[in-house]
């Protein structure tokens, strides 16, 4: 008896099944809820872990506390925009309508992040620095990070046609990411005011009890930002359906 | 010197910049879901 062939499936087709925007509101209204509390509960124990009982720093004394959110800002600008350049890569290649309206939802939210990362580097900076602003290889990196993020928002907005603008959009996304290991490198490369990298790879240059809530900060603002786009994403597929049955309407009245 | 200012400088932004961020995204959210419960029932 011949047994009946198994097919493995192709990373598109896989892809293709979960880009589905119908399937994709299924999945995130129950994902969402959960996503929501687990970030809630992350962002409460790390930021009061930071601000109440974690060690202030020999030298930075409590401004150091600034650190819980400045990091885990910073981290997700470059996060954010790698996962613009993913869904931008995605469109391009696949033509997926999921992955231009979750781009078009990643740079409004990543610019949001990337002024709180500026802007509280710069409060962090003057009492440390004694200037607001400092014209480092790390900082202007940064803020042509969130340039790329303004474009990227101005871009997809820009045309008549919206797939041209998506189009456009994901074409300066994935030319911006040569962006992103400059942000990293930058403290290596230049001789900058900006500190190097406390946390790598091989381990963390800092006390463990200021180092574990940093983490939990950084997760908690991590899925927090999953959270924000699901939900933008979510709206965005609700309006595209809404804009689509209205379509539908006025050509049977026609 | 204190750095009580800066702290709460950074701590009030970032409060501002995700709640401003959670209140628009919930505000667009409730109103889609509504639009299109309105247009199509069935969803």
């Amino acid at each position: 008896m011949k047994s009946s062939p198994t097919i493995a499936p192709r990373p598109g087709h896989i892809l293709h099944r979960f880009a589905n925007p119908g399937r994709f509101l299924r999945l995130a209204s129950v994902v969402q809820p959960w996503l929501t509390g687990v970030t809630l509960v992350l962002v409460v124990i790390g930021l009061g872990w930071g601000l109440f009982i974690a060690p202030e720093d020999r030298f930075q004394h409590d401004a150091m506390r600034i650190i819980y959110v400045h990091v885990p800002a910073a981290w997700l600008a470059s996060a954010g925009y790698f996962g613009l350049a993913l869904c931008s890569a995605l469109s391009l290649v696949w033509r997926h309508k999921l992955a231009d309206l979750a781009a078009a939802e990643i740079s409004p939210v990543g610019a949001a992040i990337t002024t709180l990362a500026l802007a509280s580097g710069s409060i962090w900076g003057k009492p440390m620095w004694g200037a607001w602003w400092v014209w480092d290889a790390r900082l202007t990196s940064v803020l042509v990070l969130f340039f790329l993020y303004l474009g990227h928002i101005a871009l997809v907005r820009a045309f008549d046609d919206p797939e041209r603008g998506q189009r456009a959009g994901a074409i300066l996304a994935l030319v911006g990411v040569v962006n992103l290991p400059i942000i990293k490198f930058s403290v290596d490369w230049w001789n900058t005011l900006h500190q190097p990298a406390s946390i790598t790879l091989t381990g963390a240059s800092m006390d463990k009890g200021i180092l574990w809530p940093l983490l939990i900060s950084m997760l908690g603002f991590s899925l927090g930002f999953a959270a924000l786009v699901m939900a933008r994403l979510r709206a965005a597929v609700m309006e595209w359906r809404i804009r689509s049955l209205l379509l539908a309407r006025t050509r049977e009245h026609r | 010197m204190t750095h009580l200012p800066y702290i709460a400088a950074a701590y009030g932004l970032t409060v501002l910049v995700i709640g401003g961020l959670v209140t628009s995204t919930w505000r667009r959210l409730r109103a889609a879901r509504a639009r299109l419960a309105a247009l199509d029932p069935r969803k």
